[in-house]
């Protein structure tokens, strides 16, 4: 075998692997958190599986703890300088929807949806743990008054949720599906919506 | 399929891609150059237009997108807030190379139109998306306070 034919097989090999580490970005559904027979116990599971969308750049980006949204795997802060404004869309002369139209526009970049806007402030999860995001999404007072059965509503169909797995650019999209997402809410609502201890 | 825009007043068909960025339509098909391209990103606020009352970055726009709207470019400002703003960049002579300032008048305009008496604040977060290399943006902002009291007298 010629070395140039066993750099190609090596090469081969590698770009294999490069694969299956994309797919690491997968999911782990609600049948793999069966075994576990404590309800409290699977219901935590389940939720800190959920978490790996819940953390994703996608979803933190526009879940900021101050006015400002960020931006990136990185979470720099967006630029340009925007805030949210009493709305949450942006001020007067710089909406939301200056710069973000319905769709991605792949000509600049600019993401896009619909109903672009950052989250309200009490649902912030910027520098917060999975543990105090957990309490804070079943907490009526501080996720807009909405029922566990209206969270996994949110989690699973809401299409601007939907965006953060079909981001456009080269935006990593966040873990799995939103309907595999909304199947681990699902199981952790029926297992008790339990929170995990950190 | 065409498409129908309304610009300053006009309207105008476009029978080309719709996913032709704005800003190429108002400049090449339409003619007004008014309106320039800077970063063609949505950083730099150079292309800004009215779209409905609400500043838009033509760049980062498909034409598509203002179907049926109101575009307003530089051309075509007219309110009494446009009016006071472009007077008061003459009265402080704001511009230095004169690139950013359609952008950066749309802007201000936009702002004044929605709150006349706007704080160092509200300008600042109004005017943010407008990058200006010449750094006028003390003279800016003291003209869109000097458009204020005009507005308010």
């Amino acid at each position: 075998m010629s070395s140039s034919v066993k750099m190609g097989l090596i090469m081969t090999v590698l770009a294999g692997m490069a694969g299956s580490l994309a797919t690491a970005q997968d999911l782990r559904g609600p049948e793999t958190f069966s075994s576990i027979t404590n309800p409290s116990e699977r219901s935590r599971a389940l939720f800190v599986e959920a978490g790996r969308v819940i953390q994703h750049p996608r979803c933190l980006n526009c879940h900021p703890v101050g006015d400002r949204p960020t931006q990136g795997n990185d979470g720099h802060p967006h630029s340009p300088l925007v805030v949210r404004s009493a709305d949450d869309k942006g001020a007067i002369g710089s909406r939301c929807t200056t710069c973000h139209q319905n769709a991605n526009y792949e000509p600049s970049g600019v993401p896009g949806h619909p109903l672009w806007h950052v989250a309200p402030k009490s649902m912030a999860w910027q520098t917060k743990s999975l543990a105090q995001i957990c309490q804070q999404i079943k907490d009526p007072r501080r996720n807009g008054g909405k029922t566990l059965a209206a969270i996994h509503e949110h989690m699973a169909n809401d299409s601007l949720v939907g965006w953060a797995w079909m981001p456009g650019g080269n935006r990593e999209p966040a873990p799995g599906t939103q309907a595999q997402f909304g199947a681990l809410i699902a199981a952790w609502i029926q297992a008790g919506a339990a929170c995990p201890a950190s | 399929m065409s498409i129908t825009l309304n610009i300053n007043g006009t309207r105008r068909e476009f029978d080309g891609d719709p996913d032709t960025p704005l800003l190429w339509v108002i400049r090449e098909d339409v003619g007004l150059t008014g309106t320039k391209y800077g970063c063609g990103i949505a950083q730099c606020g150079a292309c800004t237009v009215h779209v409905d009352g609400q500043t838009l970055r033509s760049c980062s726009a498909p034409v598509s997108a203002v179907a049926g709207r109101q575009v307003t470019t530089i051309e075509g400002l007219s309110s009494r807030a446009a009016k006071a703003v472009q007077a008061a960049w003459v009265k402080l002579d704001v511009v230095q190379c004169g690139y950013c300032q359609s952008g950066q008048i749309m802007s201000a305009t936009a702002l004044l139109e929605k709150k006349p008496k706007p704080s160092d604040t509200d300008i600042d977060h109004a005017m943010a998306g407008n990058i200006c290399r010449c750094a006028t943006y003390q003279r800016i902002r003291a003209a869109i306070h000097a458009a204020s009291a005009q507005l308010a007298g």
